[in-house]
């Protein structure tokens, strides 16, 4: 099995109304599809398109990118702790390729 | 003897002369033009935005910004998205943010691309309707060797 490009960082806990805080790291070239190979060749452009983030029912973050982001984006936001439930992270870059990773937060009332 | 530096300056350099043509610079009439393509024309204030970026950055290939937005984050009253533009980019509407009461609060980070050393605008849109900027100076040592630097 790969090794998942994502790594992220989320409280596995929290309080009904805490505000906690969420860093992914998405491993990506980005690639601006601007370079040339060393034979002066085109290098096909290939970024992330998008990242959501879904917890408990609704899309508390989403991004849209250009190459104007760097490789390996990084990205820190925040949520509200509502109830104890999944956080589905989704990536899609532009070749289709969709990679998906959940963490459950549990949240003490 | 060769320093990393004169490698890089190099590299850059031949970048420069394997460029493909009609590929242009975002200038600031190209940023005003993406502006108007998220506001639809409504107008845009400065204020409540908040704008972190470094004042030198040596590598524009990976530029840490922060944008914060004062807003309570209600259902009433939320920032909906948050833009970064640029002025001297290939591409002047950077990124998007998509946020909404459930964020709690509008802070954002992530890292971005440079180009050149420029003005870059955060760019807020509130459930209201309205839109607010942060303008921010950066001077980029190392521009992201996209087209030549």
């Amino acid at each position: 099995m790969d090794i998942s490009p994502a790594r992220i960082s989320v409280p596995t806990e929290a309080k009904k109304g805490d505000i906690i805080a969420i860093k992914t790291l998405f491993r990506h070239p980005m690639e601006t599809g601007y370079r040339v190979d060393r034979y002066g060749k085109p290098i096909p452009r290939r970024i992330v398109k998008r990242f959501s983030v879904t917890y408990a029912g609704d899309v508390v973050f989403a991004m849209d990118f250009t190459q104007g982001v760097a490789a390996n984006p990084f990205i820190a936001f925040h949520a509200v702790a509502v109830e104890t439930g999944e956080i589905v992270f989704v990536w899609e870059d532009d070749q289709g390729k969709i990679v998906t990773e959940r963490r459950t937060l549990t949240v003490a009332r | 003897m060769l320093s990393r530096r004169d490698v890089i300056i190099a590299a850059c350099a031949l970048g420069s002369l394997t460029v493909r043509p009609g590929r242009a610079h975002a200038t600031p009439e190209f940023l005003e033009k993406a502006i108007q393509d998220i506001t639809k024309g409504a107008p845009v204030k400065d204020g409540k935005v908040r704008l972190t970026i470094p004042a030198l950055a040596e590598n524009g290939q990976s530029v840490y910004t922060t944008v914060a937005v004062e807003s309570p984050m209600t259902k009433a009253d939320h920032v909906r998205a948050i833009h970064i533009l640029s002025e001297k980019n290939p591409i002047a509407h950077l990124l998007s943010w998509h946020l909404g009461p459930r964020a709690g609060i509008a802070k954002v980070s992530t890292n971005i691309r440079l180009a050149a050393s420029q003005q870059v605008t955060a760019l807020a849109e509130m459930s209201d309707g309205t839109f607010w900027r942060d303008r921010r100076d950066i001077v980029v040592t190392v521009a992201a060797c996209i087209d030549g630097g």
